[in-house]
């Protein structure tokens, strides 16, 4: 079969099994969107800017395990799509941006709508690549979602010269069926010498907690983990990234920790004797303060990164494979044990940790006149069952999400949790809307947030993704406004948003629905009603008590066991 | 600590710039960095000299590891090694000097591959610790210029670093 370049790139994506792809037309890739055009298995989804495209297919990964796959075209086109690869990076995404480059022979001539997308997207790629031949083009396809997809996935970038597309210049198509890369052989298996010292180690504690993060997530190991933990009945708590992973309703959930984690399991991480980290990075959001993190533990860490291995906090038993697996071979040692943790130690941590969750960390001030933004993400998790998809975008709103939606299976949170992204939520939504019609979809946002990305409303009317925007606005960048609140005396410099638009005529001017509610009497009412609207698109502007604050919260500097919590609570 | 890591390199555009924008963005010391072909014509070996605690330069080979471009690497400084730099050094040889400077070059080694009325070009190879006490040896005063090729290494024995 003789294929130009463009028609190679769309048997490349249908051998790949993609079912479609985010993107914007320009100069560049106008041969790719020729051979778009003459194909129909796979499936274009005309974003509105290209940092959108980025963020839809992100959360169309995250979702379904599949690598996401963008198209832009050269210059401008890359440069806005970095955002969107950053994001995907800091959170391990599996992503294949597809993005067309000036002829190979302009290259380096300041041409109209050059950058150098390889160098300018190189530190925030798991790997790029500017393809050198129209030759070599099916098997740079081949190797960009083999490394996408193995290993930690990652976003890879793939830059095609535009004289490589061309209609007519074709050479014979095959696609490689195998990848051999000798630079590049992800972990699999975990070592089995390790793995014995770590059961060992986790059968001897006193007081164990385990720490499981996105990495259970990425590697599906969401049944393994289950399995266990609940072997064990050792309490477990996740990060921002692993919400999902094991279900929040669970007894043995102690919830999320870290900066805005639970009181009871920031303290269990301070006092635990043995510390299993499983699929999570040591992130400065989870550790506070590494000096006092875990003072008295033993640390197991098993991740499929060894340079997340002792990065931030040295660990005492690494295992470097792939977390499905080696859980799986943790669990099967456990069985074939007669060993366990002394149950009058283990019935004694609980009695302790219960201790601390009696404080009701999570309780906030009801208001009779005033939507506390907390109480509509309850609502919100009452009103979908607690079984829907949550995007979020980026401050307070996407710490309340985290905390009070209690997710109880794995893929169902999505936010930027690594990068921040504000911008991320509406388009990520509509990615995972794509991806599973048939699905509750709600993003959870703010007012500054929803502003970065709102064009895409025109996106989701163009393809008739019925998300529920659920947008807690407090007429602030709220996450802003309390940390200047709490350091710098109350003063707000710029984090007031003025001059919002009216969000019910805006969403309506795209062709969808707004509502508008400021009653707190009216919350559930109105989530109901926007939900039993199933084919629709539905924002939601709720007016929020404007300085509500996210707690608890470890500050800065602070280590797990100084946490500062709600003073509200007493009150309530 | 001191270590020299020699990194097998597929010999690809924009490889080098993966392994300096690696250094930079995580602020790691590059005290030099040399690159070139090898025998293998798909493959570029590069030494880097880098400085650290035990836990940097396990961050480092663990984050040089995780570079798609990065076939092998050895951290040379575990092993038992040979370290050589080429040294090219301009200096001052007037009167009494001239004889001076000639008797150190041959104290070390080195060759005067450029003689002028007033200046000798010297070629000077040897690990860090040599050339920085042939340059001391010349003192400052006299020395016009100082071009240095950063260090290259290998490990001695049969085992070799290869893919
Ligand atoms: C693109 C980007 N710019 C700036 C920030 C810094 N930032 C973090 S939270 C926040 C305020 C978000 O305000 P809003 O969306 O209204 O959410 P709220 O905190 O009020 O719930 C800002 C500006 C960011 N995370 N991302
Ligand atoms: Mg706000």
């Amino acid at each position: 079969m003789e294929l130009s370049g463009g028609e190679v790139l769309m048997e490349a994506l249908k051998e790949e099994g993609v079912e479609m792809v985010f993107g914007y037309p320009g100069g560049a890739v106008l041969h790719i969107y020729d051979a778009l055009y003459q194909q129909n298995s796979v499936k274009h989804i005309l974003v509105r800017h290209e940092q959108a495209a980025t963020h839809a297919a992100d959360g169309y990964a995250r979702a379904t395990g599949k690598p996401g796959v963008v198209l832009v075209t050269s210059g401008p086109g890359a440069t806005n799509a970095v955002t969107g690869i950053a994001t995907a990076f800091m959170d391990s995404v599996p992503m294949v941006v597809i993005s067309g480059q000036v002829q190979s022979r302009f290259i380096g001539s300041d041409a109209f709508q050059e950058v150098d997308c390889v160098g300018i997207t190189r530190p925030c790629v798991k790997h790029n690549f500017l393809v050198d031949s129209l030759e070599n083009l099916a098997s740079t396809i081949k190797q960009a979602f083999y490394v996408a997809s193995t290993g930690r996935p990652g976003p890879v970038v793939i830059d095609i010269p535009k004289d490589f597309t061309t209609p007519g210049i074709t050479v014979p198509f095959s696609y490689p069926k195998e990848v051999e890369m000798r630079s590049y052989s992800p972990p699999t298996q975990g070592h089995p010498g390790q793995i014995r010292k770590a059961v060992d180690i986790i059968l001897s504690a006193k007081r164990p907690m385990v720490y499981s993060g996105g990495g259970v997530v990425l590697g599906n190991a969401s049944e393994q983990l289950r399995t266990f933990v609940k072997s064990l009945g050792y309490p477990i708590t996740q990060t921002l990234m692993g919400l999902g992973a094991y279900p929040a309703s669970d007894k043995l959930n102690l919830g999320m920790l870290g900066m805005h984690g639970t009181y009871e399991a920031n303290m269990a991480m301070h006092e635990c004797d043995v510390l299993i980290a499983i699929g999570a990075r040591f992130d400065d959001r989870v550790t506070g303060e590494v000096d006092s993190f875990c003072p008295h533990a033993k640390i197991v860490h098993v991740d499929i990164d060894p340079a997340s291995i002792s990065k931030n906090v040295a660990v005492d038993v690494p295992i470097v494979g792939n977390v499905s697996q080696v859980l799986e071979a943790m669990s099967e040692q456990i069985s074939a044990t007669e060993k366990r943790a002394d149950p009058a130690d283990l019935a004694d941590w609980w009695a302790q940790i219960k201790g601390w969750a009696s404080g009701n960390c999570m309780d906030y001030e009801a208001s009779t006149t005033e939507i506390k933004p907390q109480s509509v993400v309850e609502a919100l998790w009452r009103v979908t069952n607690g079984d829907a998809y949550i995007t979020s975008d980026v401050g307070q709103h996407q710490m309340w999400a985290a905390q009070y939606y209690g997710f109880d299976k794995p893929n169902r949170w999505i936010n930027s949790g690594g990068l921040g992204t504000m911008g991320f939520g509406l388009p990520a939504a509509l990615g995972v809307q794509l991806a599973f019609p048939d699905e509750i979809v709600a993003c959870v946002t703010g007012e500054a947030s929803i502003q970065m990305c709102i064009q895409e409303l025109s996106t989701c009317m163009q393809y008739g993704t019925p998300i529920k925007i659920i947008n807690l606005n407090n007429r602030y960048m709220g996450m802003v406004r309390q940390w200047q609140e709490f350091s710098y005396e109350k003063r707000y410099s710029h984090s007031y948003m003025d001059a919002l638009p009216d969000f019910v005529k805006l969403t309506e001017s795209y062709g969808h629905v707004g509502m508008h509610i400021e009653n707190p009497a009216d919350v559930e009412g109105a989530l109901k009603e926007a939900f039993a609207l199933k084919d629709r698109l539905v924002f939601m502007n709720f007016v929020t008590d404007q300085t509500e604050n996210v707690y608890p919260m470890i500050e800065a500097g602070k280590g797990h066991h100084e946490m500062r919590l709600n003073p509200a609570r007493e009150l309530a | 600590m001191r270590h020299v890591i020699s990194i097998l390199l597929e010999n690809e555009s924009g490889a080098l710039s993966r392994v300096a924008g690696l250094f930079s963005a995580r602020g790691y010391n590059i005290e030099s960095l040399t690159v070139a072909p090898t025998d293998d014509s798909t493959l570029s070996r590069m030494t880097i000299v880098t400085s650290g605690t035990d836990a940097v330069i396990e961050q480092i080979i663990k984050q040089l590891n995780k570079l798609v471009s990065v076939a092998k690497l050895s951290d040379l400084s575990e092993i038992d090694f040979i370290e050589r730099e080429i040294m090219l050094i301009k200096v001052r040889a007037v009167d009494q000097g001239r004889e001076e400077v000639k008797r150190l070059t041959d104290i070390f080694r080195g060759r005067i591959l450029d003689v002028t009325d007033s200046s000798y070009v010297i070629e000077v190879t040897g690990d860090d610790y040599k050339l920085r006490a042939f340059v001391d040896a010349l003192g400052a005063d006299n020395i016009l210029e100082v071009a240095r090729s950063g260090a290259t290494g290998i490990g001695r024995g049969e085992k070799s670093l290869k893919v």
